[in-house]
C-alpha cells in the first residue's frame, strides 16, 4: 500500500499575538511546527502501514525551510519525504496549493491512500484536502475518526458530522482527512531521528513538476487577499470578587441586559 | 553551560525533553496523586527507543554509554522523578545481565528490554540488608537442574510491573558475602509473588513492592556468572548505576529551580514581583550554582566511566552523593520560594 | 514570486516592516529584505508612502468572464427533512446582497423526498428553489453532493454560491470550487460588495482569530464562500412570498459512486449543536470530575445553550470529542461563552475569541482566561453556578 500524507509547516499560532499598538502580528521567535492535525494523519498513515504493509511518504509544499518539517515527520517513522518548493509557488491560495500538490503526487506515481489533517491551524480553511481530491479525481471523505480495512482496497470509516458519526465505505485509491479523535500520535524514535538526519529529501520546483507559472502561486490563485486587519477589540475586562450569591446576582443582571437567557 | 555534547547526544536529550514536556508534564500531578504506574509513558519511551540507550546495538539497543543514559534520566526527571525512577530502575535490573550475562542470557533478555517490551528490576534490598549485602536472608538452593529460592526482598522498584528480575540470593551461607549469587527470575516463575504496593512520600508514580519467593523454582541456567559472584555483581551494578541517581537528582533540582523562577516572576507582593527581592535572588543564585556544579561533576564522572577505567567506585559514589544533596537543598529552597503555593 | 521593491523610491522608513502581518520583512541597513514566507498579502504595499512596493503582476491576467446570469445561490443544507439554521441565515444575507446587485436568490436543496422544504426556503428569501431529489442524496456524502452541485452550477451559471461552514459544507464545497476552477473563501463572517468591480468582499478570521482578512475572487465565477453559522441574520419568514420550485435531474447521480453511506453509528445527543448555539457553557479541568458536567448541563438548559469542553476535560474522558473547543477541536462564536473551571490555555482561547461575550469563572485570579473574559468571576464554580441557576429560576 502506497500512502502519502500531506503536511504543512505552520507557525505555532497560539503564540502569535497582535501588537496592541501597531496591530501587527508579533511573530518574532515563533516556532514553526508540523500542523498539529497533520500529525494525526501521519500517525494514521503509519498505523495503516503497520497493518497493511507498504510505505508512507510525507509531502509538503512550502518555502525551503519547510524541509525541516518534513525531516521532523521522518523522525516519527515515515519512509520518505518530498518537498515542493519554488519561489513561483509563493502566494498560493488553497486552489493553487492543491493544484501543485496534485501534480506532485502524480509525479510520485500516485498513491493508494492519501491522508490529510482536517485543516491547518494558520489558515483554518480545510480546503486543500478536498480540492486535492478533486484534481486527482479521487473519492474523498472528510473528518474520519476511525479507519478499518474490510478488504485490501475497501476502507470503512466513521466520520464526524454535526449530528454525530456516520459510517462510510470507500474504495481505494481515495483521499481521507482525519480529526484528532482518530488516534494518539506516537513520539519520535531515536533511530528514526538518526536516519532522518542524513536522509535525502528531494525538492521539486516548477520545472520538475512541469507546471506553468500561471498555474501556481499568486497568478494561479483564484482568490486574492485585499486587506488584513485586526479583529475588533474587545471591551474593558472586569474582574469580580465577592460572595457567590452576589456574583451570581450581578452576572444574571448583566446577562439579561445583554438579552441572553 | 555548554558541555560540548555531540550532535547525537543533543538529539537524545532533545527527544527525552520532548517526551518530558509533551507526555509527562501534562499527567505528572495526576500520576503522583493517584499513585498510578505510568504505563503509557513507558510505551512512549519504548517507541522512542530510549529503553535501549545502554544496551549494545547487537542486542537491538543504541549502544551508548553512561553519559547518554544520564542525559536522558536528567531530562525525564526534570518533569517527574517518579516516572524517571521507573525508567532508571529498568536499567538497574538490566545491568547485571549486560555486565555478567552469558551470550545466551544476553541474547534472550536484552533485546526485549531494549525494545521496552519488558521492564526489568533489580532485587537486592531486604529488611535486614541493603547496602550490607552480607546480611541477605534470601536463599537459593541448588536442586538438580534448578535453583529453589526462598525469602523476601523489600522496596523493589518496578516489582509487580517488571517481567525480568535480577535477584541476589545466598547460595552458601558459610561464605558470608562471598556466598551470594545472582539470578534472573521471570515474573511468571512459580513461587514468585508480590507484596502490596508501598505508599511513599514521593516518586509515587513509581511502583515499589516486596518480592516474595516461596519455593520459587527456576532453571539453573538463569544464574548470572558463577556461584558466589553475586556480591561482585551487585557492587558492579551499583557502580554503574549510581551516576544515574545523580542524574535524577540534577533533573529534579533543575525542575524545581525552573518552577521557582517562574513563580518568583509571576508572584507580586508589595507592588512588585518577588524575583526583584534580593533575598529571593540570593536563593535562586545559590540553587542555580549548586545545580551547575552537580551537573558538571556528574557529566565528568559519566565521561570518565565511559572511558572504561578499571575502578571507579569512588567517582561513581561522588556522582550520586553531591547531586542528591544538592537536590535536597534546592527543593527545600523551592518550597520556601513558592511558600504556601509550594505546599498546597 | 515576491513583492517588487523599487529601491530608488524606498527610503528604508520601516513602515512596511511594521505593517507586515507575517513578519517576513526586515531592514538590513538601508536595504529592505523580503524573507521567505511572504504570501503576497499586500499589507506592505498599502502602507508604503513612497510607492516603492508593488505586488508582482499576475502574469497575463485573463479578462474576467462575463457576469453569469443566475444570481446568488444558497446551499440549503438539510438532514432528514430539517433545514440547517445556517441555510435560512444565508438566505437573509443573500437577499441583502441581491437587492444591491439586482439579481435573483436561489436556494439549492439536495436530499431525498424533501420537496416540502421548498416553501420554507421561499419564505426565508429564495426566489427560486432548485431541488435535486435522489436516493443517493438522502444522507450527506461528499461525492454525490459535489457531483450534483458541480453539474447544476455548470448548467445554470450562478454569480455567487454561499454555503454554511458546517461539517458537510466544509467537506464538499471545496471540491466543487476546484472542479469549477474558481476560488473559495472558508468560514466567512462578513460580506460586502465592491460595486465598481462587482466583487464580493469576503471577510474571515485567520490565525486562530488573531487577524481578519478580506478576500476576493477577481477573475472567475462563481464567487464561492462558506459562512459561519450564527453570524448572518435570517429574515422574518414571509409565507406569502412566491417562489419558483425547479426540480432538477443530475445524470451523474445514476452512476454508482466509489463511496457509500453505511449507517449513522452514533448520534450526538444534544439538542443544540455547538456550532449553532447562541450560548455555550464550557467546562475544563476545574470541574474535577466528569459527573460535574451535569451542573453545566443544568445551566445550559436554562440558557438554551450547548455544552463545550476543553481538551483537558476531553482527554480525561469526561466528555466526548465533539464537545471540544479550541485549536484541535471546534472554533465557536456564540453570543455568550461561559468558561467554567477553565484556566485558559492559549490553544483553548483561539477557539473562543470570536465570541460576543465571555464570562469566566475560576478560583485562580491569575488564570489566563481572565485576560480574555469580558467578565471574570473569581471564586468557586461549585458555589457560583448553583447560585446562578437559582437566580435564573427565581427570576422566571
Amino acid at each position: 500500500m502506497k500512502i502519502i500524507v500531506c503536511i504543512k509547516q505552520v507557525p505555532e499560532t497560539q503564540e502569535i499575538r497582535l501588537d496592541p499598538i501597531t496591530h501587527t502580528l508579533q511573530r518574532e521567535g515563533v516556532k514553526s511546527i508540523i500542523n498539529p492535525f497533520d500529525l494525526y494523519a501521519l500517525e494514521e498513515g503509519l498505523r495503516v502501514r503497520e497493518r497493511q504493509g507498504g510505505s508512507v511518504t510525507v509531502l509538503s509544499m512550502g518555502p525551503p525551510q519547510a524541509v525541516e518539517t518534513l525531516r521532523e515527520a521522518l523522525t516519527y517513522g515515515a519512509d520518505g519525504a518530498v518537498l515542493l518548493s519554488d519561489r513561483a509557488f509563493a502566494g498560493a491560495d488553497t486552489w493553487a496549493t492543491a493544484y501543485t500538490l496534485a501534480r506532485g503526487i502524480s509525479k510520485l506515481g500516485g498513491a493508494d491512500l492519501i491522508l490529510c489533517g482536517k485543516q491547518a491551524i494558520d489558515g483554518d480553511t480545510a480546503q486543500v484536502g478536498p480540492e486535492l481530491a478533486a484534481f486527482l479525481e479521487l473519492p474523498y471523505v472528510a473528518w474520519a475518526r476511525k479507519l478499518t480495512f474490510v478488504e485490501s482496497e475497501v476502507l470503512q470509516m466513521e466520520r464526524l458530522l454535526d449530528h454525530g458519526y456516520d459510517g462510510i465505505e470507500v474504495r481505494l485509491p481515495a483521499l481521507i482527512t482525519v480529526v484528532k479523535e482518530i488516534n494518539e500520535p506516537r513520539v519520535p524514535s531515536f533511530k528514526a531521528k538518526l536516519r532522518a538526519k542524513s536522509q535525502k529529501i528531494p525538492v521539486l520546483g516548477l520545472q520538475d513538476l512541469e507546471l506553468d507559472q500561471n498555474q501556481v502561486g499568486l497568478p494561479g490563485s483564484f482568490t486574492q487577499v485585499v486587506k488584513v486587519f485586526p479583529p475588533p477589540a474587545r471591551g474593558e475586562r472586569e474582574l469580580w470578587e465577592g460572595a457567590p450569591n452576589e456574583l451570581a446576582q450581578r452576572l444574571w443582571t448583566r446577562l439579561q441586559k445583554l438579552k441572553i437567557g | 553551560m555548554d558541555y560540548l555534547l555531540t550532535e547525537e547526544q543533543q538529539m537524545l536529550q532533545e527527544l527525552a525533553t520532548q517526551i518530558a514536556e509533551e507526555r509527562i508534564k501534562p499527567v505528572r500531578a495526576e500520576l503522583d496523586e493517584e499513585e498510578r504506574f505510568p504505563t503509557e509513558i513507558v510505551q512512549d519511551l519504548a517507541q522512542a527507543d530510549l529503553f535501549g540507550v545502554i544496551i549494545p546495538e547487537a542486542y537491538g539497543g543504541l549502544g551508548l554509554g553512561c553519559l547518554e543514559n544520564c542525559l536522558v534520566l536528567e531530562a525525564l526527571s526534570q518533569a517527574c522523578v517518579g516516572v524517571a525512577t521507573t525508567y532508571a530502575a529498568s536499567f538497574l535490573g538490566a545491568y547485571p545481565i549486560l555486565l555478567f550475562g552469558s551470550e545466551a542470557q544476553k541474547g534472550q533478555y536484552l533485546p526485549e528490554l531494549a525494545r521496552g517490551d519488558k521492564l526489568a528490576a533489580f532485587a537486592l534490598t531486604e529488611s535486614q540488608a541493603g547496602s550490607d549485602a552480607g546480611g541477605i536472608q534470601t536463599v537459593a538452593v541448588k536442586d538438580g537442574d534448578a535453583y529453589v529460592l526462598n525469602g523476601t526482598k523489600q522496596w523493589i522498584t518496578n516489582a509487580g510491573e517488571a517481567e525480568t528480575y535480577t535477584v541476589i540470593a545466598i547460595t552458601d551461607r558459610a561464605k558470608g558475602a562471598r556466598g551470594a549469587s545472582a539470578f534472573i527470575v521471570e515474573s511468571s516463575d512459580p513461587g514468585l509473588s508480590f507484596g502490596k504496593k508501598e505508599k511513599k512520600m514521593g516518586i509515587r508514580s513509581s511502583a515499589t513492592r516486596e518480592i516474595i519467593f516461596q519455593n520459587c523454582r527456576i532453571p539453573a541456567n538463569r544464574r548470572l556468572g558463577k556461584e558466589g559472584q553475586g556480591f561482585i555483581i551487585a557492587l558492579k551494578t551499583l557502580d554503574y548505576s549510581r551516576p544515574g541517581v545523580g542524574a535524577l537528582a540534577v533533573g529534579l533540582a533543575q525542575g524545581a529551580l525552573e518552577e521557582s523562577v517562574h513563580f518568583a516572576r509571576q508572584r507580586h507582593q508589595f507592588g512588585t514581583s518577588i524575583i526583584s527581592f534580593q533575598a529571593i535572588q540570593h536563593m535562586l543564585a545559590d540553587m542555580a550554582t549548586e545545580i551547575e556544579a552537580a551537573r558538571a561533576l556528574l557529566y565528568a564522572v559519566a565521561r570518565y566511566i565511559d572511558s572504561q577505567p578499571k575502578d571507579f567506585t569512588k567517582q561513581s559514589a561522588m556522582a550520586k552523593l553531591f547531586p542528591t544533596d544538592v537536590a535536597m537543598r534546592v527543593t527545600t529552597d523551592a518550597v520556601q520560594i513558592l511558600a504556601g503555593h509550594g505546599y498546597m | 514570486m515576491a513583492i517588487i521593491v523599487d529601491l530608488d523610491k524606498c527610503t528604508a522608513c520601516g513602515l512596511c516592516v511594521e505593517a507586515c502581518p507575517f513578519g517576513v520583512l526586515r531592514l538590513e541597513g538601508e536595504r529592505l529584505i523580503i524573507g521567505d514566507g511572504c504570501n503576497l498579502c499586500g499589507a506592505c504595499v498599502e502602507v508604503c508612502e513612497f510607492g516603492a512596493l508593488a505586488l508582482p503582476a499576475t502574469a497575463a491576467p485573463e479578462p474576467r468572464p462575463e457576469v453569469p446570469p443566475d444570481g446568488i445561490w444558497v446551499f440549503a443544507e438539510q438532514r432528514h427533512g430539517r433545514l440547517a439554521p445556517v441555510a435560512l441565515e444565508l438566505l437573509g444575507e443573500a437577499r441583502r446582497l441581491a437587492e444591491i446587485l439586482r439579481v435573483p436568490v436561489s436556494a439549492v436543496l439536495f436530499g431525498h423526498q424533501i420537496h416540502d422544504l421548498a416553501t420554507e426556503l421561499t419564505a426565508a428569501g429564495a426566489d427560486k428553489v432548485y431541488v435535486v431529489d435522489h436516493p443517493r442524496l438522502a444522507e450527506f456524502l461528499e461525492e454525490p453532493y459535489a457531483q450534483a452541485l458541480i453539474e447544476l452550477a455548470r448548467r445554470c451559471q450562478p454569480e455567487i454560491i454561499l454555503a454554511g461552514a458546517t461539517y458537510p459544507g466544509r467537506a464538499f464545497i471545496p471540491r466543487v470550487a476546484a472542479a469549477l476552477d474558481t476560488g473559495l473563501t472558508a468560514d466567512c463572517t462578513a460580506f460586502d460588495l465592491d460595486l465598481e468591480k462587482r466583487l464580493l468582499l469576503q471577510t474571515r478570521p485567520a490565525f486562530g482569530g488573531n487577524i481578519m482578512a478580506t478576500i476576493v475572487t477577481p477573475r472567475s465565477f462563481p464567487q464561492m464562500a462558506t459562512v459561519r453559522p450564527r453570524v448572518m441574520k435570517r429574515l422574518a419568514p414571509q409565507p406569502e412570498r412566491n417562489g419558483q420550485v425547479v426540480p432538477v435531474q443530475v445524470a451523474a447521480l445514476d452512476e454508482p459512486g466509489k463511496s457509500r453511506f453505511l449507517q449513522t453509528v452514533a448520534e450526538i445527543t444534544e439538542t443544540v449543536p455547538l456550532g449553532e448555539a447562541e450560548v455555550i457553557v464550557a467546562g475544563g479541568r476545574g470541574l474535577q470530575d466528569g459527573k460535574h458536567f451535569s451542573l453545566l448541563e443544568e445551566l445550559a438548559e436554562l440558557l438554551g445553550g450547548a455544552i463545550g469542553a476543553t481538551r483537558g476535560a476531553v482527554d480525561a474522558g469526561w466528555i466526548s470529542y465533539p464537545h471540544q473547543i479550541g485549536q484541535t477541536g471546534k472554533t465557536v462564536a456564540p453570543k455568550l461563552y461561559m468558561a467554567c473551571g477553565i484556566s485558559g490555555a492559549a490553544q483553548h482561547l483561539v477557539g473562543i475569541q470570536s465570541s460576543d461575550f465571555i464570562v469566566a469563572i475560576n478560583s485562580d485570579p491569575q488564570a489566563p482566561i481572565f485576560q480574555i473574559a469580558d467578565v471574570g468571576l473569581v471564586g468557586d464554580l461549585f458555589e457560583i453556578i448553583p447560585a446562578l441557576i437559582q437566580e435564573i429560576k427565581a427570576s422566571r
